[in-house]
């Protein structure tokens, strides 16, 4: 039976959502395949947690379970997936494309001499043709390159298996069918005490000072809004329409904002249904942390930003003018 | 003992910065018309490095896999004090997926033979994978740390270093060799020092070949590097197979350019009336 495997990732014992997204995702691809969806999952005291995992879709877990796996480091992740891969031969891997899907999967593929394309955004199954044959049930592998670009379409029809890691927040998240379990499977690690190279020493976690990626509205500051005043009119903007402040990298750069506040290609990226670009010129890293926003308004003094070739409304102008007049506006409504 | 450290470095279109000159009129990038720069994670590391070199002590050898083009990538490196630097060049490269890039590297640095850490940048802008460095690690069979942004403590047995993760940071150590890449937050990278630029701004890839062993020949002063290293296949005894495209097992199945005037956008004036009739525009909708 064809798998589709999915590494579902868990942090102090919580499934990461991007997890749940690829196993949604990789039931659209097993029913084209005609085959099932796997997860292999590591950690420590999580039996309890991983039949809910069927009802998503998957049909059984690979679990490995070791105290020392609890919390994630390089070298006893990578090769102990790679032997649950070795072992149980699955079509298609995929990966959250997550600090630790990044770090792990390319260790995997180097061992496993397998194709691995970054930061898919879709996925397909298709036909591909190279010189020398076509090939049927292609995996069909889409992402931005060229610093986001291009979109490229990447194939791997000669590997086994082939493996993707994919951003979260792309792939849909199906309502989950509770009548569903996973099966779950208790699997050997595989490893020795040399394997666990990294010793971890402290770990600091905090909590979002903002949650963008669940923002309607977005008032977003550019380089262009950096000054104190026009920040204060963003801010009220913001508070006035019911949104939340972002910014574009340079404010990060600067100091003025945390990283949590920063759209973009390396930062969150946005689905609102309104987003206003103050002062923001629009480069391609920025465009791809908010180009899906239902609504876009651009303000910009200079004409020939190129955020006003993505907005829906453009105006040109001083944004220290024309923000008061949208909190005026809207106010008089109100 | 001195530290031994390989960096490896990429030279890339410079796809951070595109200005109107290297925009097409259909709104696409003219990818031939960006300036190739040193990939900027790859400074990062080199950074990093130096750094190590300035604080114990460290001999730096900077490493490239390209085109005859990518020595000026190698002369950067000089220019802020890499002690050595080797260009891997051969057709038989072209066209590598990172696994193909993988391993010919891993053969490279197994050429220069012992090695303490390698660093590299975290990803390139051009491939924006980031899974060159680990699989470089993989295939030398040692220890890696991704997003490193400070190195906390290094000795000859082992590293300290504070990395990124999701929604904080960890403070790992591990044994060396280790191989660790290097995020763009970790540091400012230094500008090129004017007395190394103008030592090395002449220098040139060495034409000679290692069929023909000269070093007996030379002086103290001969040694300092009068050229750049280069070697090709043979040199570094790859399996061509397992090289370039063929050694590839990602291909590129079709591309297409981003194009950027995708909406009909309505221009709206900055007066009173013109910002009235947006909002009202937009709570009509229900957008706000």
């Amino acid at each position: 039976m064809k798998q589709v495997m999915v590494f579902v990732e868990q942090i102090d014992g919580r499934i990461a959502e991007v997890s749940l997204e690829l196993v949604c995702e990789a039931r659209r691809l097993a029913r084209q395949l005609g085959g099932v969806v796997t997860a292999v999952v590591l950690g420590s005291k999580l039996r309890e947690v991983l039949p809910a995992l069927g009802s998503y879709g998957c049909k059984t877990v690979y679990y490995v379970e070791d105290v020392r796996l609890s919390h994630y480091t390089s070298n006893p992740y990578a090769k102990s997936v790679a032997g649950i891969i070795r072992k149980h031969a699955p079509e298609i891997v995929l990966f959250g494309a997550t600090i630790i899907g990044r770090d792990m999967a390319p260790r995997i593929a180097s061992a496993l001499k397998c194709g691995l394309t970054a930061d898919c955004t879709e996925l397909q199954i298709g036909e591909s043709k190279s010189l020398k044959q076509v090939y049927q049930n292609t995996f069909l592998q889409m992402r931005p390159a060229f610093g986001g670009n291009i979109m490229a379409t990447i194939v791997s029809p000669e590997s086994v298996p082939s493996m993707a890691t994919v951003r979260p927040g792309v792939m849909k998240l199906d309502p989950p069918d509770t009548k569903l379990e996973a099966e779950v499977l208790v699997e050997e690690s595989g490893l020795s005490q040399d394997d666990y190279m990294t010793e971890v020493i402290e770990v600091v976690r905090r909590e979002k000072s903002v949650n963008l990626g669940a923002a309607h509205v977005v008032v977003a500051a550019g380089a262009g809004a950096a000054a104190p005043a026009s920040l204060a009119l963003i801010r009220k903007l913001a508070e006035t329409i019911g949104g939340v402040v972002a910014v574009s990298r340079p404010l990060v750069d600067a100091g003025l904002f945390s990283h949590d506040h920063q759209v973009g290609q390396t930062g969150t990226t946005v689905h609102p249904n309104l987003y206003i670009a103050c002062g923001i010129s629009g480069q391609i890293q920025h465009r791809a942390g908010m180009a899906d926003s239902k609504r876009i308004v651009a303000i910009n003094s200079d004409p020939d930003a190129p955020i006003f070739r993505i907005a829906h409304y453009g105006i040109v102008g001083d944004l220290n003018e024309i923000v008061p007049k949208m909190i005026d506006a809207y106010k008089g409504k109100a | 003992m001195t530290l031994q450290i390989v960096v490896m470095v990429k030279q890339v279109p410079d796809t951070h910065h595109v200005t109107q000159d290297a925009m097409k009129p259909d709104g696409t990038v003219n990818r031939a018309a960006l300036p190739a720069i040193i990939n900027p994670e790859d400074l990062n590391a080199l950074e990093e490095a130096l750094k190590i070199k300035d604080r114990i002590g460290a001999h730096i050898t900077a490493i490239t896999m390209g085109p005859t083009k990518a020595v000026e990538v190698l002369k950067e490196c000089l220019y802020r004090g890499a002690d050595a630097v080797i260009l891997i060049s051969d057709r038989k490269f072209a066209g590598a997926d990172t696994l193909a890039t993988a391993y010919t590297l891993k053969h490279a640095i197994d050429k220069i033979g012992s090695y303490d850490l390698i660093l590299c940048g975290r990803q390139a802008i051009d491939g924006d994978t980031a899974q060159v460095g680990p699989q470089v690690a993989e295939k030398l069979n040692i220890n890696q740390i991704t997003n490193l942004l400070e190195v906390l403590d290094i000795d000859a047995q082992q590293m300290t270093v504070r990395r990124a993760i999701t929604n904080g940071y960890e403070v790992v150590r591990s044994r060396l060799p280790l191989l660790a890449t290097v995020s763009g937050e970790a540091n400012q990278p230094r500008s090129p020092s004017a007395k190394l630029v103008m030592a090395y701004k002449n220098i040139e890839k060495d034409i000679r070949g290692d069929s023909y062993d000269e070093s007996y020949l030379e002086t103290e002063e001969t040694q300092m590097l009068s050229r750049i290293v280069e070697w090709n296949a043979d040199s570094i005894g790859v399996d061509p197979s397992r090289c370039g495209l063929a050694g590839s097992p990602t291909k590129v199945k079709k591309i297409h350019n981003v194009v950027l005037a995708v909406n009909d956008i309505k221009q709206i004036p900055g007066t009173d009336a013109g910002i009235r009739s947006l909002m009202q525009e937009l709570m009509a909708d229900h957008i706000i």
